[in-house]
């Protein structure tokens, strides 16, 4: 292969997107050489299997694939905005919506999930740990290489175009010919290998290490919609993971499952692909649903209404996330019969829906509501995902589907539904969680700037669109015709003013680092009620001192009404942790070298990586190292320390 | 922080009133409907609209309430506007489940009636055979060809109105969505199978179809024109084409079929003779003869003027 075959040459915007990689990346080695630092990147971060640094470094490359992903958005919406634009080509335009929707989804969406329950759920429960920190280390990796594979495609060798989805058999070899493809499929199947392990590990966590007395039904709400979450990751994801490796064997190696030649069945990829696609929804809108009961019932300063129902909700909700698929391809012809029964199952998951939704009014009912920035995202997302939500049932009404789908009315429901579900979600919880963190508040001022910006933006960048579904405008066009240019344009405005507020957002992480009072409590809004907020801060690595026990829905609300806390110096004892470990980080890229040679095709070099992975596991079995002991008065020391003892 | 001002939106009460003077005032495509099949789905777009706007207008109006009046922030709060407690409220709970299932249950029974008439052609053309009508996918075109007046258009059909039309949808290659939002909602075209698509047009114009499905590079000007006209300047334009359009041959079909984006065109005799791609005999015949022709991309860039798209070079 030529150099040039290897690199993308052509577009100016590629050479830009290459010489900003180049710069950075030049930056980020010039900064640890100078200031002495890859010690201590390696002894903190990349060896470390402690979930709350695994948790941040999690969010932190979310927030940089949110940027990318961002990025993407704006460049399209450029060239939707006027008629007759010549910003992109139907080629590069292709590839950035595909890059755009593989990325939110995949690679921001989940990972800032996983990130703050990688955090916040061993806090909840009062764990020390996950149940497997190792394992954890090497999911966090496997997504880290996986979302780095990805997203090289772009300079090195061609970003896939095929959307997000990837229907064969336009993703086939025969039509997609060239390593883009590829890197959709390595890239993804790479980052699922820690998906699924994240699903098992968060599920046995939840099960075997709650603080004693916290019963299923006493645990808070977060973890409720995370365990739920796992038990969807556990059930969907292996169905990615065989329809990847089934379009991987037809791209590389000839097989025909999927293809127009030799009796494959193109259409089975769109079912295998949705049988994971709707979980797949649900995996980034519950654990957000968690989140808003988290904050709302925080910030009214009131218990959460119905939990129960909640819980209820919230387990309903994922059953039927199974049964629906076939509402993404209503029209591919399967009968009437078909799609009644697959708009009945689609328009039943409003009903629990909707019993959340009223449960949050409820909970802010008799309440004393404290407008804090969380909290702000938090009811932002009510009404704003009722619109998703109403626009979502009227998509499952299959015969009028018929008329919305492939439209921006689709394009506006789901962003509707995912942004304020999924990105509030994340927003607020960041902000929410973020004393515990990074030891001190986010300016409160700056922060609501850039929440009303955004949720204004959001609205004038969306709202429209679904006019403009309805008025016939097919999704993933590269350039509009004169009688859309009104409503493209409103729509484009917004999405700036979404990009500024989270360009505001990042400026707001920089000037509370700077200039935020540090945290001395460890209940840092005062009105703390969950687990989390009995830790000290700076959390010690083992979290709990002593772990204490759990008698209601509102533990930590319990502690401080009797003045209790995670320290009791009578029954220290000394703490069992793990020790870190560089095994994930190296055998994860071992396995990111041996996925690249696999997308360029280069089968020696593939299968010599993946015996270089195998080897790591070998490795790894033979691993006796059974961790450490933090001896008692090293933790009396901590915790006097933080709590100003 | 307490003292910003209350949060209360205003301006969303605005949404659902903007929605409403939007859709009146304007006329969408998929709600100015030219035909009876996007008139059922029209109508049962708007029914289900007041459902949606209910359920909006519920959830905003006592959103606002709460946030208003519960706000801590308030000014002369009474102590027993608090109930810090306050878990749940068996009736209420169960008065807000049962309500959404029959909303739901409302929402579905016209849903599936509508699924089981679209399946059949319009009741208002009963009288009279439907016109049959292959309309073939090939990237980046469509092939409509009339097997009964042995005649074939490219990018472009004409229709008789009053009268029921019955495509037989199907594809040479990617999977496309045949779509004309004025006369009805899409259903895809794939290789190796055959979609039943009924559709009508009761006013005679012309209508933009597409193909809505993405399907690559050449997806955005995979575009069409219906011509719906009266029965009888229908079969004179049948006539006519017969008459004057050249035959289609095999040499020219398989090379209209490699990956481009073609003009117009007519002719008469349809490719139907030689290959009909939405048999499983047929779902390959493009396949084998272009697979190569993807390798390099067509540099299709918007070009101003008319014809607002074109291959570059
Ligand atoms: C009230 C509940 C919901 C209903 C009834 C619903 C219904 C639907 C239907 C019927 C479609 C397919 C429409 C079409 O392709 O023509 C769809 C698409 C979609 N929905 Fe929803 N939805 C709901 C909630 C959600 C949620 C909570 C999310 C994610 C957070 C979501 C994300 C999506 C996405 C990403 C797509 C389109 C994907 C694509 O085609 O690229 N939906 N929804
Ligand atoms: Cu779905």
């Amino acid at each position: 292969m030529q150099l040039d075959e290897f690199f993308v040459t052509g577009e100016p915007l590629i050479y830009g997107g290459m010489v900003a990689i180049a710069l950075v990346t030049s930056a980020i080695l010039f900064i640890l050489t100078y200031f002495k630092k890859w010690g201590w990147l390696w002894r903190e971060w990349l060896t470390t299997v402690d979930h709350k640094k695994i948790g941040i470094m999690y969010i932190l490359s979310a927030l940089a694939m949110l940027f990318r992903g961002g990025a993407d958005a704006l460049m399209m919406r450029t060239q939707l905005a006027f008629p007759n634009m010549q910003f992109l080509n139907a080629q590069h335009y292709d590839e950035i919506f595909t890059t755009h929707g593989t990325v939110m989804i995949i690679f921001m969406a989940m990972p800032f999930l996983i990130g703050l329950m990688n955090i916040i759920v061993p806090l909840q429960i009062g764990a020390r740990d996950f149940a497997f920190p190792f394992v954890n280390a090497l999911s966090f990796w496997s997504f880290f290489f996986g979302a780095m594979l990805f997203n090289i495609s772009f300079v090195i060798g061609g970003a896939p175009d095929a959307g997000w989805t990837s229907y064969t058999p336009l993703a086939g070899a025969a039509m997609s010919p060239g390593p883009g493809q590829n890197f959709y499929l390595m890239g993804l199947q790479l980052s699922g290998i820690g998906t699924l392990a994240t699903g098992i590990n968060l599920m046995v966590t939840i099960l075997k290490m709650r603080a004693p007395g916290m019963t299923l039904f006493k645990m808070p709400i977060f973890t409720w919609s995370t365990f739920i979450t796992s038990f969807i990751i556990v059930f969907a994801f292996p169905i990615l993971t065989v329809a990847l490796a089934l379009m991987t064997i037809d791209r590389i190696f000839g097989s025909q499952f999927f293809t127009l030649t030799g009796e494959g069945m193109p259409m089975m990829w769109a079912n295998l692909f949705w049988m994971w696609g709707h979980p797949e929804v649900y995996i980034v809108i519950l654990p957000a649903f968690g989140i808003f009961s988290e904050v709302i019932a925080t910030f009214a300063r009131k218990r959460l209404f119905g939990y129960n129902a909640m819980v209820w909700s919230i387990i309903l909700i994922a059953g039927l996330s199974f049964l629906v698929w076939v509402h993404h391809f209503f029209t591919m012809g399967a009968g009437a019969f078909v799609n009644s029964v697959f708009s009945i199952t689609t328009m039943l998951i409003a009903v629990p829906t909707g019993v959340k939704i009223f449960n949050w009014l409820a909970t802010l009912y008799k309440s004393r509501i404290v407008l804090t920035v969380p909290m702000l995202w938090s009811l932002a997302f009510i009404p704003s995902f009722v619109i998703g939500g109403v626009t979502g049932v009227m998509l499952g009404m299959a015969a009028t589907d018929y008329q919305y789908h492939n439209t921006y009315f689709l394009v506006s429901h789901f962003h509707y539904v995912l942004i304020p579900g999924t990105v509030f979600a994340c927003f607020a919880g960041l902000v929410y969680w973020y004393p515990k963190m990074f030891g001190h508040k986010l300016n409160e001022r700056i922060g609501k700037w850039s929440f009303w910006l955004f949720l204004i933006g959001f609205h004038v960048c969306f709202f429209p669109q679904y006019f403009l579904g309805l008025d016939g405008m097919a999704r993933r066009i590269f350039t509009i015709t004169p009688e859309w240019f009104t409503l493209n344009f409103i729509s484009t405005m917004g999405a700036f003013m979404m990009g500024l507020a989270f360009a505001i957002f990042v400026y707001c992480i920089y000037y509370s680092y700077r200039y935020s009072e540090r945290e001395i409590s460890g209940d840092a809004w005062g009105y703390g009620r969950t687990l989390e907020w009995a830790t000290p801060t700076p959390i010690p690595a083992y979290n709990f001192a002593t772990v204490p026990q759990v008698n209601t829905h509102d533990a930590f609300l319990e502690m401080k009404e009797k003045g209790k806390t995670t320290f009791d110096e009578e029954n220290l004892e000394p703490i069992h942790m793990p020790n870190n470990t560089g095994k994930p980080f190296i055998m994860m890229g071992i396995l990111f070298f041996a996925s690249f040679f696999l997308v360029f095709e280069w089968i020696t070099l593939a299968v010599i990586g993946l015996i270089g992975g195998l080897v790591m596991m070998i490795i790894r079995s033979f691993d006796y190292d059974d961790g450490h002991h933090i001896e008692v008065d090293e933790i009396k020391r901590t915790e006097r320390a933080a709590r100003g003892l | 922080m307490n003292q910003q001002r209350h949060p209360f939106k205003k301006w969303l009460a605005l949404v659902p009133l903007g929605f409403i003077v939007f859709l009146s005032g304007c006329e969408l495509a998929v709600l100015d409907p030219a035909g009876p099949v996007a008139q059922s789905q029209k109508d049962l777009m708007i029914y289900s609209l007041y459902f949606m706007f209910g359920i909006i207008i519920v959830v905003f109006v006592a959103f606002g309430v709460m946030v208003f009046k519960y706000r801590d922030n308030k000014p002369n709060r009474k102590d027993e506007d608090y109930k810090p407690n306050l878990h749940g409220n068996t009736l209420i709970e169960v008065v807000w489940t049962v309500i959404p299932i029959i909303i739901v249950t409302a929402l579905s029974i016209p849903t599936v009636t509508t699924l089981f008439e679209l399946e059949k052609p319009p009741e208002s053309s009963a009288d009279k055979e439907p016109l049959v009508v292959y309309a073939t996918s090939a990237d980046w075109k469509w092939f409509f060809s009339y097997p009964e007046q042995g005649i074939e258009t490219v990018n472009y059909l004409h229709i008789p109105t009053d009268r029921a039309i019955e495509f037989h949808l199907s594809s040479a290659d990617s999977m496309a969505s045949f779509w004309i939002p004025r006369l009805g909602g899409q259903k895809y075209g794939m290789a190796g199978m055959e979609n039943i698509l009924y559709l009508q047009a009761d006013v005679p114009g012309t209508y933009n179809g597409r193909n809505a499905n993405f399907n690559g590079e050449g997806f955005t000007a995979q575009t069409f024109e219906v011509q719906a006209q009266p029965q009888e300047q229908f079969d004179t334009w049948v006539q006519e084409t017969q008459e004057q359009a050249p035959e289609l041959t095999q040499d020219e079909y398989d090379s209209l079929l490699k990956p481009s984006l073609v003009e117009e065109m007519t002719f008469s005799s349809t490719h139907l003779q030689w290959v009909d791609h939405g048999t499983n005999a047929g779902r390959d015949y493009s396949i084998i003869r272009h697979r190569n022709a993807y390798d390099e991309t067509l540099h299709i860039e918007n070009v101003p003027g008319p014809g607002w798209i074109s291959e570059n070079e």
